[in-house]
């Protein structure tokens, strides 16, 4: 079976990658490897480089020494290779960043058609099922600006989804959101999750890595500093700045 | 009547105080609100009232329409003498194009219509048709006036004169600077270094040197610089020189509203797969131009009024044929009819430019609607 081959193989290898931003060492000696659905949640402090992780996946960032390989291809400059990940790859961002003149189906369909070349019609009715996956197409032909935050993050969902991508990198979804939004798209996230997507979740929701993680990742000033399963990480872990960070974001 | 007080929300279909709204409590809180802005507002209203029929006499009720020459005006009344113009409108429409010829000029103008409905209202109706109308339109456009085909007269461009002159340089520049316009300002932001050097170049040179010094280059130097054998004349090379100068400026306008765009919108796009082409086309210019439209309509309006600068180069745009129905022996002195007649004019038209700039914003407007 074409799964087992894949599950034994990881989705994502990364190898003793290293990041500076000008003579800021952001990430150092990261390595990490990604199984096929495995479902990671990565924390810490901010400025430890998290965010930067994964933005290296599909390459906004640009990794200055090591190797990151991602579906077995490695990320180099080459254009080619990038745009297949990145067509493999969907990432959802902190502040949503829709099409503001796009309508919400437009948004959806857009990559669909001109970069996998699906007929429009395809495009639309994929675009109108995922819409459909989180709840929201009544709202197709609105736009992002007539949207609350947690319905707009709820489209920038269907949206990558809408490239059936293998993976889905989630930077901060639910930062910029109002307390009451969060849970629903903590819920969208949490349906993604039993369809055995492929997902890397950078947050602060502590209660989304212990329901849905196989692994959380603790990172701070850019190196991974301890990774386990979440029952684990969160009742004995074991670096001492793993202790302090979680006696500070859970004692509140 | 007593003054009652009644409890909040106990009479909710009970009409607000006489006099607070409407046309008489907008009258008595803005006009009459206290004894000083009553005086104001008397006074306002009596000054009000002696200018607009000063200007309306002399406008309309005094003025005269039509005339053999200037005494002859004056000894009819004493308002605006309009005969200068109405005996002169041909000359001011079509400059000195042949009498016999001018119905193409009528025709090109009415079509013209036709060709720009389909992009700037994307509603209009067989838009699909209208489209390939304007495309094919300028040339059309420009065998008809021209002539020497089809047993259409030829015409010469030194005929070519008032505000048909204007129209065609002005059109013309503002259509042909648009998108030269839009590819220096991606230019501009190239990575690729020859590009961007080529178009920094371009835009800097066009922006930092006075619109009259580069018709006076088109007028006499500009042939020098063409592969010999080409000869363009001088009407076209002033629209050249027309385009550039307005392309210049429109790009760093477009430059100005691809850079409002916030960066997620870029990573977005990149997240998505798209490449550079389908996120400029997409993503970039689309957001770019709407930001800028208020600029870049200020752009072209600039344009349309600079045509009137051709008239030092010795084309007879309206203000040169005004200045030759002012040096006639019949009309001299009118300047005030003249000058106000070729205002009009312009002021017509750049307030349509303006008015359909302020109603695109509107429609592209996705925030809150």
């Amino acid at each position: 079976m074409v799964n087992n081959t894949n599950s034994t193989k990881p989705v994502i290898e990364i190898k003793e990658m290293h990041k500076w931003f000008g003579s800021f060492h952001v990430l150092k000696n990261i390595s990490l490897k990604v199984k096929q659905g495995e479902r990671i949640v990565i924390c810490g402090p901010s400025g430890s480089g998290k965010s930067t992780l994964i933005r290296c996946i599909n390459r906004l960032e640009v990794h200055q020494k090591g190797d990151i390989i991602v579906n077995e291809t490695e990320l180099t400059g080459d254009l080619k290779n990038l745009e297949a990940i990145r067509s493999d790859v969907g990432m959802v961002f902190q502040s949503f960043n829709l099409f503001p003149h796009l309508s919400v189906l437009e948004n959806c369909t857009l990559a669909p058609i001109w970069v996998k070349g699906l007929p429009k019609k395809e495009a639309n009715d994929l675009a109108m099922e995922l819409l459909t996956r989180v709840k929201i197409p009544e709202q197709a032909l609105k736009f992002p600006g007539q949207l609350s935050g947690g319905q707009q993050q709820r489209v920038a969902i269907a949206r990558s989804l809408c490239m059936q991508p293998k993976i889905m990198l989630f930077d901060e979804p639910t930062s910029a959101l109002d307390p009451e939004m969060i849970k629903e798209v903590l819920d969208t996230m949490i349906e993604l999750a039993e369809t055995g997507m492929t997902m890397l979740v950078v947050t602060h929701e502590m209660g989304f890595a212990k329901k849905v993680a196989d692994s959380v990742i603790f990172m701070d000033e850019g190196e991974i500093i301890e990774q386990n399963d979440p029952n684990n990480f969160f009742n004995n872990p074991k670096n001492d700045r793993t202790k302090l960070f979680l006696s500070q974001i859970l004692n509140h | 009547m007593s003054l009652e007080t009644y409890k909040p929300g106990s009479y909710p279909n009970l009409p607000p105080p006489l006099g607070t709204v409407g046309v008489s409590g907008w009258v008595r809180n803005n006009l009459f609100s206290s004894i000083s802005n009553s005086l104001l507002t008397i006074l306002s209203v009596t000054l009000l009232y002696y200018l607009i029929f000063g200007i309306v006499d002399w406008f309309l009720l005094d003025a005269v329409f039509d005339a053999n020459s200037k005494i002859e005006c004056r000894k009819i009344n004493d308002g605006a003498c309009w005969a200068v113009v109405s005996r002169r409108i041909g000359q001011f429409v079509y400059g000195f194009y042949p009498e016999a010829e001018r119905w193409r000029i009528d025709i090109t103008f009415y079509a013209m219509f036709f060709a720009f409905a389909p992009l700037l209202y994307p509603d209009v109706p067989k838009r699909k048709y209208l489209l390939w109308f304007s495309g094919i339109y300028p040339i059309l456009a420009y065998l008809f006036i021209n002539g020497g085909y089809f047993g259409l007269t030829k015409i010469e461009y030194s005929l070519f004169g008032g505000f048909m002159l204007t129209v065609i340089i002005g059109v013309t520049g503002i259509v042909c600077s648009l998108p030269i316009g839009i590819l220096l300002a991606l230019g501009r932001q190239s990575k690729l270094t020859v590009v961007r050097t080529l178009c920094v170049c371009f835009i800097e040179f066009m922006r930092g040197v006075p619109l009259i010094t580069l018709l006076f280059v088109a007028s006499s130097m500009l042939n020098y610089f063409m592969p010999p054998g080409t000869n363009f004349s001088i009407l076209v090379r002033v629209i050249i020189m027309f385009t550039f100068f307005s392309a210049a400026y429109i790009a760093e306008v477009i430059r100005g509203g691809i850079q409002a765009i916030p960066k997620g919108q870029y990573e977005a796009a990149d997240a998505l797969g798209l490449n550079y082409w389908q996120k400029t086309r997409f993503i970039t210019l689309p957001q770019a131009m709407k930001i800028s439209i208020p600029g870049i309509v200020n752009t072209f309006i600039g344009l349309y009024k600079d045509t009137t600068l051709v008239v030092v180069i010795g084309l007879l745009d309206p203000l040169g044929i005004a200045r030759a129905s002012l040096a006639d022996t019949k009309w001299n002195g009118l300047s005030i009819e003249v000058y106000i007649f070729v205002a009009l004019f312009f002021f017509v038209s750049c307030l349509a430019m303006s008015r359909y700039s302020l109603w695109l914003e509107n429609k592209l407007n996705t925030d809150h609607k």
